[in-house]
């Protein structure tokens, strides 16, 4: 085990798939500009390439690489940069093993941030992540821990599928225990990230730490909360919320972004569907307020949510269960 | 350059003469089996030298992509053309298992790779799979077809700046068939409203483009020869601007279920009432050209080239049986195929 930070473990992660398997390109922008870049270095230029600012065929080109035998990873910086590009993403990667009748296959994983709420205003703080879970052929993956930004890049890499990697950028710094050597994070299984009989807690990314905040608040209170991160959202674990809903009667899902395009939304009508029984309380929804993301620091807090929205939730959950 | 020979050039033609009757058949289904063919199919009639033309360079390891206007591709390239015909009647034994249509035939075996159902989409995807050849190093090329109108998406000026930038091994052949559904290229090009051919747009990507006549196949074949040479030398990618003319409408009418479908009258006509010019394009008709220059210089008889018709019509007619003999696809197989 080394302490290593979020973004690092990224890197760990890129690093391991590509020592083992020589088909795994890495691309994008700002990227390998000089010789001794570390993945130029060690891979050479035939697998890791500078682009242009040219969204549309990075991820294009991607499909195509992909289709032709090999694995790239598109460096994407910003999720946002996502959206100038949108065919590829939502309408060509996600579809050609379907419509081929299953002749080809699309491995490739596009590597976007997302979330940087620390003054970057309206258009690089989106947390776009609903958007693409709902997209049949699309793997969604949202790391909130060193370890699982390691494990879960090598296994996006080596997924046979488009795999959208959303890491949190609030998360760059956050250091924590990842395992040396190989380290593989299976998809579609939740982790259990604290313990609680009394309400189930579900958040993504950055909001799982807000929401263990939260959650030792509330423990002072009383109230124990069981804190669900379901680390990857396409393939969705249900079974774990549901297991844990049918134990604690109660749900809050925290969602960093705004009400009808949030992950937590979707998570709410499978759980009201299928553990409608388990259910004491209304489920109630914690996002980001409905607007842009604004750039004034106050105005930015206002609209996240925080550990004090997150436990005024599970209080009136608590108050009103039958 | 080299011309190629008697057979080469007879193979030629019976490969465009297996696109027009293909095609031929499917337009007559539209009438022979009212509603067997669902949504929007779109015909490669009259571009079938540029396509015969551009892929007799085509080897194996080579790949070609296309767009949704795709039947003529794989035809070129040996696909069976009863796979092909059942998966546009959206039968269990098509190429696709039902699952793609008319718009997105595949055939990986073949090389064929891919087709996209938006214009420009598939020419990064092709810039993609010539990135994996550049990488493999066994001198393989990527066909990219596509049409004049894709070159107004911004998939185009990316993928073309990207490919000459990496020296990719890749031809990028557009079929320039003058309309963009309805929109003459005049309209929306701005090349082309001043009277420059499309294939100038080559030059702000610093890679060589040229413009040559789609409707004759041995001319296709040299100027995407000499592309297909420079991309295997590991010199860079080539804009080769193919002038056609569509023979058909756009696709088949847009209509919602119950309406019965067919192919409406060219665009020329209908829209702009340029009758004249369509039917200057009819006697410039590519397919029944070739044919006549074949004879006319003697590389193969009127009777031979009758009995090759005639084989290629009874090849077609049989894939319309097939196809139509074909029972669907099982329900539960809607859900195959979407995840590896």
């Amino acid at each position: 085990m080394a302490q290593l930070p979020y973004i690092a473990a990224i890197d760990a992660g890129i690093h391991q798939e590509m020592r083992r398997d020589p088909s795994v390109l890495y691309f994008g922008q700002n990227l390998a500009t000089t010789e001794n870049h570390e993945f130029v270095a060690a891979y050479g230029h035939d697998r890791v390439r500078v682009t242009p600012i040219s969204e549309t065929a990075e991820i294009g080109m991607a499909i195509g690489a992909a289709m032709a035998g090999f694995r790239p990873v598109v460096e994407l910086y910003m999720a946002e940069f996502m959206l100038v590009a949108m065919d590829q993403v939502l309408n060509e990667a996600p579809k050609f093993r379907y419509m081929s009748g299953g002749q080809v296959k699309v491995p490739l994983v596009l590597k976007a941030g997302f979330g940087f709420a620390c003054g970057w205003a309206g258009q690089h703080t989106g947390s776009l992540t609903a958007l693409f879970m709902g997209v049949p052929g699309l793997k969604v993956v949202v790391p909130s821990t060193a370890a699982d930004a390691k494990g879960l890049m090598a296994t996006s890499i080596r997924d046979d599928n488009p795999v959208v990697f959303m890491h949190h950028y609030l998360l760059t710094l956050e250091h924590g225990e990842v395992p040396d050597g190989e380290h593989l994070v299976p998809f579609g299984q939740a982790a259990i990230r604290r313990t609680g009989g009394d309400v189930t807690l579900v958040a993504t990314g950055w909001m799982v730490n807000r929401a263990l905040a939260a959650a030792e608040a509330l423990a002072k209170e009383g109230i124990q909360a069981e804190v669900i991160d379901p680390r990857t959202v396409a393939p969705l674990d249900l079974d774990t919320i549901l297991k844990s809903v049918a134990k604690t009667g109660r749900l809050v899902v925290v969602d960093q972004a705004p009400r009808h395009a949030t992950v937590g939304g979707i998570i709410a009508a499978d759980v009201v569907e299928h553990g409608f029984e388990s259910l004491r309380a209304p489920i109630i929804q914690v996002n980001a307020r409905d607007t842009t993301v604004p750039y004034s620091e106050p105005l930015e807090a206002y609209v996240i949510p925080d550990e004090a929205r997150i436990c005024a939730a599970v209080r009136k959950v608590c108050k009103t269960a039958r | 350059m080299s011309v190629p020979n008697a057979q080469r050039q007879i193979d030629m033609l019976t490969k465009m003469l297996r696109i027009r009757e293909f095609e031929e058949r499917v337009k007559r289904t539209f009438t022979d089996h009212p509603g067997v063919i669902r949504g929007h199919t779109h015909l490669a009639d009259g571009a079938e030298a540029s396509i015969v033309g551009s892929l007799s360079h085509f080897k194996k390891g080579d790949a070609a992509l296309a767009t949704y206007r795709c039947h003529g591709y794989p035809i070129a390239l040996g696909t069976d053309t009863k796979a092909m015909m059942a998966e546009i009647l959206g039968r269990v034994d098509g190429l696709c298992k039902g699952l793609g249509g008319s718009m997105h035939l595949t055939d990986v075996k073949k090389g064929f790779l891919g087709t996209s159902g938006i214009v420009g989409a598939g020419i990064p995807h092709a810039a993609g799979a010539a990135w994996a050849a550049q990488i493999r190093k066994k001198r393989e090329v990527v066909f990219c077809f596509f049409g004049d109108g894709a070159s107004k998406q911004g998939a185009f000026a990316e993928t073309l700046n990207i490919a000459s930038l990496w020296k990719l091994p890749v031809i990028f052949v557009m079929e320039n068939n003058g309309y963009n559904v309805v929109t003459t290229s005049a309209q929306e090009d701005a090349n082309a409203a001043a009277g420059q051919p499309l294939s100038i747009k080559a030059k702000s990507f610093a890679m060589p483009g040229v413009t040559v006549d789609g409707t004759d196949p041995l001319a296709v074949a040299a100027a995407v020869g000499k592309a297909v040479r420079r991309a295997r030398r590991g010199d860079g990618p080539t804009l080769v601007e193919s002038k056609v003319y569509r023979l058909s409408a756009h696709g088949n009418i847009i209509a919602p279920p119950g309406v019965p479908l067919h192919y409406p009258e060219h665009e020329a006509i209908t829209v702009f009432g340029k009758r004249e010019e369509y039917e200057a394009a009819l006697r410039g008709d590519p397919v029944p050209r070739f044919r006549g220059i074949l004879v006319q210089n003697g590389t193969l008889t009127a009777a031979a080239a009758d009995a090759i018709t005639q084989k290629v019509v009874a090849e077609m007619e049989a894939a319309v049986k097939f196809a139509v003999a074909s029972p669907y696809p099982k329900l539960e197989s809607a859900l195959d195929h979407v995840y590896a």
